[in-house]
């Protein structure tokens, strides 16, 4: 019982696999400043360790993005584009694809 | 009908959710669509986040949100009583931040703009910042 709260209070969780030379990350949960901030320190630990060049954002269990999470894309295509590498994104609902599309990051990621 | 509901709370990054909940409950009595009621979730976020990142520079303050509706729209108003805004034209360009170490995208008010129906900003330096935005809510008649 204590333990099915605790899972239903949790706002985000990130999984990490790696998969033909690319870092998918998957996101549950919603995306704002202060989860930004995490996810970042977090992503960032996960590709340096990774030793693979691409990366790819799994948003479809993502279930609120405000521009913040085009900030967390933008800092990380830095890094990756310096490295030769891509990034892509998949399964991004309707209002985070307004997002994207607003902040033009469609034109550097693929989604 | 007419409704009015007045909150305050501290300024903190952890209180950007509280917000947008508190948004999404107030329209609920207008029978939003889903999409609508994202939109006003979105906006929300961004005025506060604004507030709190930009307004009280991540330090102490207090937020203060309305929401009044009427005849079918909904008018938030996010203030602060924080640093201000030197030049709102500027602030308003799509990607301009004053924070690009800390990775903020500069999408704000471009966010605001293209998800609520109107946005009036009114800022002086010193003072603080109050966003008004309006949205007509049961846009499916």
């Amino acid at each position: 019982m204590k333990r099915r709260t605790k899972e239903r209070m949790k706002k985000l969780d990130v999984g990490f696999k790696t998969v033909d030379n690319a870092l998918v990350i998957k996101i549950q949960g919603e995306i704002d400043s202060k989860s930004a901030t995490h996810l970042r320190r977090k992503i960032d630990i996960e590709y340096d360790c990774a030793n693979v060049r691409n990366m790819v954002f799994d948003l479809k269990d993502v279930s609120f993005m405000d521009s913040s999470g085009i900030g967390l894309i933008i800092g990380r295509y830095k890094r990756v584009s310096a490295l030769g590498g891509v990034i892509k994104i998949k399964g991004a609902n309707k209002t985070v694809r307004r997002i994207i599309e607003l902040s033009g990051l469609g034109r550097i990621v693929k989604f | 009908m007419t409704n009015h509901i007045k909150v305050e709370f501290e300024a903190k990054e952890c209180n950007v959710s509280l917000a947008r909940l508190v948004a999404a409950g107030f329209i609920a009595s207008l029978n939003p669509t889903l999409d609508e009621a994202e939109d006003v979730k979105v906006a929300v976020s961004e005025a506060v986040t604004n507030a709190i990142v930009h307004g009280y520079n991540k330090g102490e303050g207090v937020v203060y949100m309305e929401a009044f509706s009427y005849n079918g729209t909904v008018m938030l108003s996010v203030r602060d009583t924080g640093c201000g805004i030197e030049d709102i034209k500027r602030a308003k360009e799509p990607l301009f931040t004053t924070k690009p170490e800390e990775e903020r995208s500069g999408l704000g008010f471009t966010v605001m703009e293209s998800f609520m129906d109107s946005l009036h900003i009114e800022s002086k330096l010193g003072e603080g910042t109050t966003i008004t935005m309006t949205k007509r809510i049961g846009s499916r008649g």
